[in-house]
């Protein structure tokens, strides 16, 4: 400091440096505990490596961002008490704070904002939030709600202690069995840093999904700042190639690609056959560009498709016949009984969208009992239309303010085997009783005295999700036009594998509003588009039924049998 | 080395699997997009899903239970899953193609 003095170098409390540690004399510079930028002094070692990376770089000529100042935090045990500080955690006559004091658990926790900004904070006896903390202070984070919710605790499930308290045993993935610590190790073997690494290389969260907000926190722990959600945000379709959906989708538009081979060749997937991830994808963008144009694949489809029922675990199939509405009849009944017998069947079962399930169907039997049903394709294997379940309604119903049976055949006739990006379930409940269960399905409605109430993007799967009230119309024909408009929308917008209640968070609702309700010319245009896409359907069971060939390809098994022994 | 013949060519469509019986085995046998022909044991070794019904892609077949990677050409399942399926040599002679099987080796089963 006197050296410095004397030379003539500006001194205030320290050495008075600029945004690339130039004294006030050049060529001289200064680093460390007599530097003085933009009015502060560092006493920790932190700052001061900062600050030599800048300076080094400078020197060198190599570009640098300018040394804005570093945010002070500290981590410290303090008889035994875990202490952390950070940024500005002292009150001024400009700053409120937001403080949680639990004697119970001996926690105190202190977030100071300025202009509703996050400035600073203190955390005495947990700071698991300490990481969290830091990022909200370095982005000058605005304050929200879920800030809130997350620092105070109140109502937001998903906080990151909860990922904290799992043991390496504890399971994460429960459809492949992947336990917190097998995601950590593998993350350190092969440095990994985002989810869908994670997925590729231990399958946790490739199945159903419903594991990913954990996958991704534990990630976000293991990696501290380091960690980058940005890169999540662009997720590639599968592993062949670096494009993600909306790129693949736009590509098919503009360079006019109709097969699936010749996608994969133009945006040169890295592998020439691409895998059981973007082949039915891509099959099905096609189709959803190309209504008119693209032939089906079907060695593109998924197994399930390809055969038009559900394979089981011991490689049988099940067979769920289409009953508009949930409705059957004595005659159907005796048909389903009938082939029960004749061919075997291991259980008769009712499913959860009002059909009757035939379990444990060999292979070669799906087309004589399709044949011998006489009923079209439940879809039950397919991205598609599901089922529309109905409640008995106005028919029967004390409490029936609407027609709900009748609705709701209506709807499953209009749609049936539409393909969409995946399985769509849809209801009709006649009151707000929704003995239909409308709130859950992907689009579900509810009569109410006078009209009918559209509710959307709802799930009672993997995402528990209520649906959102997407508008109420006044007649059944309005319900039809914006379901149409919706399905259709969807269709255009959403990956390939995921359900209207993912999408919907995504997109966000008000999106949606404004394509389907509000524009009426854009509901039109959609209404149409999605006209176009039903006129390709065909009743699949009777399609193959009637097809010798492809009986004998995609069903027929004994004929290759060798009675040749050993 | 016997050579059984399994069918004709034309009975195995392209990128596909199809199932055969040979002495007491199942088997699926392969016919890739180039035409080469692979025969492997039609079990995974995961939870026992038939190889036949899965998706071919290139020389690999996914089980269609679990989506496991299986190589046609050694067996080996692929990473991140690990096991191992029997594979068979396969020979196209005329329009017939056939599997050939060691007279000494003990078949199972």
């Amino acid at each position: 400091m006197e050296v410095a003095k004397e030379a003539g170098i500006e001194v205030n409390r320290g050495i008075v440096v600029n945004d690339y540690m130039e004294t006030s004399i050049p060529d001289v510079y200064a680093v460390g505990e007599c530097a003085e930028h933009r009015g502060t002094v560092y006493g920790l070692v932190a700052p001061h490596r900062d600050q030599g990376t800048v300076l080094a770089k400078h020197l060198c000529g190599v570009e640098t961002q300018a040394y804005t100042g570093s945010i002070l935090s500290t981590k410290l045990k303090v008889s035994e008490v875990d202490v952390f500080s950070a940024g500005a955690f002292r009150d001024t006559e400009d700053t409120r704070a937001l403080r949680v004091q639990d004697e119970w658990n001996g926690i105190y926790k202190k977030m100071v904002l300025q202009d509703d900004q996050v400035v600073g904070g203190v955390l005495f006896g947990d700071t698991s939030d300490a990481a969290f903390m830091q990022k909200l202070i370095k982005e000058k984070s605005p304050m929200t709600e879920e800030i809130y919710q997350k620092w105070t605790g109140h109502g937001g499930s998903g906080s990151s202690s909860g990922v904290e308290q799992l043991t390496a045993e504890d399971q994460v993935c429960d459809c492949n069995g992947v336990t917190k610590g097998t995601i950590l190790a593998t993350m350190q073997e092969k440095g990994l840093t985002s989810f869908n690494e994670v997925k590729r290389h231990t399958k946790a969260g490739g199945s159903c999904g419903g594991c990913k907000p954990l996958v991704e926190q534990i990630i976000q722990g293991e990696m501290g700042d380091n960690y980058d959600p940005d890169a999540e945000s662009h997720t590639p379709i599968c592993d062949c190639t670096e494009l993600s959906r909306d790129e693949v989708v736009e590509a098919i538009r503009s360079k006019h690609l109709t097969m699936v081979r010749e996608t994969m060749n133009v945006l040169d997937w890295k592998n020439d056959e691409g895998c059981p991830k973007c082949r039915p994808a891509l099959n099905y963008y096609l189709g959803m560009v190309w209504p008119k144009e693209h032939e089906d694949e079907r060695v593109s489809r998924v197994v399930n498709e390809q055969r038009n029922a559900n394979i089981q675990n011991d490689g049988t199939y099940s067979v769920i016949p289409r009953m508009y509405g949930g409705v059957t009849s004595p005659e159907e009944l005796r048909k389903i009984a009938e082939v029960a017998e004749k061919y075997n069947v291991r259980m008769v079962k009712m499913t959860g969208g009002q059909r009757i399930n035939l379990l444990g169907v060999q292979k070669s039997d799906l087309p004589k009992i399709w044949e011998e049903l006489g009923m079209p394709s439940g879809h039950a294997y397919a991205k598609a239309l599901r089922t529309v379940k109905t409640c008995v309604g106005s028919d029967f119903c004390r409490f029936g303010t609407q027609d709900s049976i009748q609705l709701g055949i209506d709807m499953e006739k209009a749609y049936e085997g539409l393909s969409t990006p995946h399985k769509v379930k849809m209801s009709v409940s006649a009151c707000p009783r929704n003995c239909a269960e409308s709130g859950i399905k992907d689009v579900g409605v509810v009569g109410v005295e006078g009209g009918w109430e559209l509710y959307v993007g709802g799930n009672a799967g993997v995402n528990l999700r209520g649906g959102d009230l997407l508008c109420k119309v006044d007649t059944e024909a309005e319900v039809l036009e914006v379901t149409s408009a919706f399905l259709q929308f969807y269709r255009e917008t959403a990956a390939y594998w995921e359900r209207t209640s993912m999408w919907i968070e995504n997109i966000g609702l008000e999106k949606v509003k404004a394509a389907v309700v509000e524009d009426l010319e854009n509901r039109k245009r959609l209404v149409n588009r999605l006209e176009e896409a039903l006129e390709k359907r065909e009743e699949p069971w009777g399609k193959d039924v009637n097809d010798a060939k492809t009986r004998t390809t995609w069903y027929k098994e004994p004929e290759l049998e060798t009675t040749t022994k050993q | 080395m016997e050579a059984i013949t399994i069918g004709k060519i034309a009975d195995f469509p392209k990128q596909m699997g199809r199932v055969v019986h040979v002495a007491g085995m199942e088997l699926a046998v392969f016919r890739l997009s180039t035409d080469q022909f692979r025969i492997l044991e039609n079990r995974c070794p995961h939870r026992g899903g038939p190889l036949a019904e899965g998706i071919v892609s290139g020389k690999y077949v996914f089980c269609p239970l679990h989506e496991w990677k299986i190589s046609t050409l050694d067996g080996n399942v692929q990473e991140p899953d690990e096991g191992c399926v029997q594979v068979f040599q396969a020979k196209v002679e005329g329009e017939n193609v056939q599997i050939m099987l060691d007279k000494t080796t003990p078949m199972t089963q």
